[in-house]
């Protein structure tokens, strides 16, 4: 008995239940005679559930769409991480992908857009556009100089256009602010 | 006013070009927008369509949700710096659009350039060709309902995507040609990875074919829609595969060869059906002539320099420039306005999708709803370069 505890400590890191560290169930299991509970909150484990299936709005503007569509496409396969799931309409999705310059004419739309998706709600930056206007920062009269003029972002990703992996990283590391309960839609709520 | 008006009554029947009163609203007919944000408009294009039932009257395209200025900003750039802004533009085509931008700018320098560059060019013109056409593929199956062609279009263009990473630096937005040549020696590998392509490209082309093709099904949603005349493809200035598709000759590599074209074997593709399967065809057979191309050169790149040395700050003479290249979409005009300055006076880029997007109205009327997206899957349209 002692020894098949043993065991099972030394695997959680690699279970699937654990996913390793970065996707840890929330909460600790306590040991009773004959098996075991798992204390955790609810807040956490909803997180830890909403983090791993993450519909992401088919929004792109320009090139970094093209960079998007390889992600999904089967070598990098971004449904590894539950994001397969590409939703046309703003009300089924839960994270908008800002694959492009927003310019002065689609801004309103873009709110529109986040306006019109349900609560929680997360947001990506792809690409030196949707970061800061990029290569369209000087000398334009008409590109937006950042997302974040329009709508919150919680994730932003460097790149003209971002590598598949760069954008695979920003989707992971947006799972990881999820489960810490570090976006700007949670903390809002939180307070 | 009441003059105006009648006028436009008119004309509205006499000639194919004005819209006029002719499709517009009456009581009882429904308006719906499309887009922008819409996955079948590949971007952000705004449709205003007006429909009888389910039969479509008008078609009124949107533009400027993606407009971001970059003729303007061209004007603001030195003539090397200017080149990288249009890989934005058509993005799937940027090498070709960073060649004609570089041709224009060579013939206002009157600048030879080495014949390994003219090679390296050409040989990179193909390869963004097949890339293009493969993602066009791919998205176009997308919007008739079939997911699976994306995935197989998809591994063809990440090997392609891997030659130019390693070549250039970049798998989309490459910046490779400069004025004079290219900015740097092919990579090592480059022909090996470039015959790897091909081969695993020749294995795998029949699967096009199984899946659309010879679809009957796919046969059904293409064949007899969105009938364009060859008349009305020049008329309204279609080029590339849209015009093509309707029996127009309009090849720029064959009508004004540049590079080493003239010296190539290869086909000009027509098909004379003018429907969007004949599209289809056209960018399927294109694919092939490409990989002919491709394989004419790839043992024969010339040894040599890769890049004319020009100077520091380039100057065009007072005058004005115009090039011309056929991208995976059509014509690609750009037309360079020089005061003598480090920088262009004023820069204009004739973009093939604007005009294959004018004909949409056109070859829509008429047909149900369902149609048009077949429709505009076959234009091929890329919504940053009609905006710019």
């Amino acid at each position: 008995m002692q020894e098949e505890n043993k065991i099972s400590n030394d695997s959680s890191e690699a279970s699937p239940m654990r996913g390793g560290l970065e996707g840890a169930f929330p909460g600790e299991i306590q040991e009773l005679p004959g098996g075991g509970i798992v204390l955790s909150k609810l807040d956490d484990i909803i997180n830890w559930a909403r983090s791993n299936s993450l519909w992401p709005l088919t929004f792109a503007t320009s090139c970094c769409g093209i960079e998007m569509m390889s992600t999904a496409g089967a070598k990098y396969d971004f449904s590894r991480f539950g994001f397969e799931v590409a939703r046309a309409t703003p009300r089924q999705a839960d994270v908008i992908i800002i694959a492009g310059t927003i310019v002065n004419k689609m801004a309103p739309v873009l709110k529109r857009l986040y306006d019109q998706m349900a609560d929680p709600k997360y947001v990506i930056a792809m690409g030196a556009c949707a970061i800061s206007g990029g290569p369209f920062f000087y000398n334009t009269y008409s590109v937006v100089k950042g997302a974040d003029h329009v709508i919150p972002v919680d994730v932003y990703v460097a790149g003209c256009p971002p590598r598949p992996e760069a954008l695979l990283h920003s989707l992971i590391t947006l799972q990881q602010k999820i489960k810490s309960g570090l976006t700007r839609e949670q903390i809002k709520s939180a307070k | 006013m009441y003059r105006e008006t009648k006028i436009l009554n008119d004309s509205s029947e006499a000639s194919p070009l004005r819209g006029g009163l002719e499709g517009a609203a009456e009581e009882g007919d429904m308006i719906i927008n499309v887009g922008p944000q819409h996955p079948a408009t590949h971007g952000v294009l705004h449709l205003v369509i007006t429909l009888n039932g389910e039969t479509i009257k008008k078609v009124e395209p949107h533009l400027g949700y993606i407009h971001r200025s970059i003729e303007k900003m061209c004007e603001s750039l030195s003539y090397r710096q200017f080149i990288y802004v249009t890989s934005r533009m058509d993005y799937l085509s940027a090498h070709i659009n960073n060649h004609a931008c570089a041709l224009c700018v060579e013939q206002g320098l009157q600048v030879e350039i080495p014949p390994r560059a003219q090679v390296i060019r050409v040989l990179m013109d193909e390869l963004t060709r097949i890339a293009s056409h493969e993602l066009w593929l791919g998205a176009m199956a997308m919007d008739l309902g079939a997911f699976t062609p994306f995935f197989h279009a998809f591994r063809e263009r990440e090997s392609i995507n891997d030659i130019m990473e390693e070549t250039c630096g970049a798998r989309l937005t490459m910046n490779y040609m400069v004025p004079g040549g290219v900015m740097h020696d092919l990579h090592p590998n480059f022909q090996k990875r470039v015959k790897d392509f091909m081969q695993l490209y020749k294995s795998k082309v029949h699967e096009y074919d199984e899946m659309l093709t010879g679809n009957i099904i796919f046969q059904n949603r293409m064949k007899n829609v969105g009938m364009l005349s060859a008349e009305d493809a020049i008329s309204y200035g279609c080029t590339g595969p849209t015009a093509r598709g309707s029996g127009v000759s309009c090849d720029m590599r064959k009508l004004y060869p540049y590079e080493i074209y003239n010296t190539l074997e290869f086909d000009e593709v027509l098909e004379t059906g003018g429907d969007s399967f004949s599209r289809y065809m056209v960018r399927v057979r294109e694919m092939q002539q490409s990989i002919r191309i491709i394989e004419q050169l790839i043992d024969n790149i010339p040894e040599g320099d890769f890049l004319t040395k020009t100077k520091a700050v380039l100057k065009l003479p007072k005058g004005e420039f115009y090039s011309r290249v056929e991208t995976a979409r059509g014509e690609l005009g750009v037309y360079i306005v020089s005061e003598g300055a480090t920088t262009p006076y004023r820069i204009k880029f004739r973009s093939p999708g604007f005009s294959n997007l004018s004909v949409l109205n056109h070859i829509a009327k008429g047909s149900k709803l369902g149609d048009l997206v077949a429709m505009m899957g076959t234009l091929d349209l890329v919504i940053p370069d009609i905006d710019r």
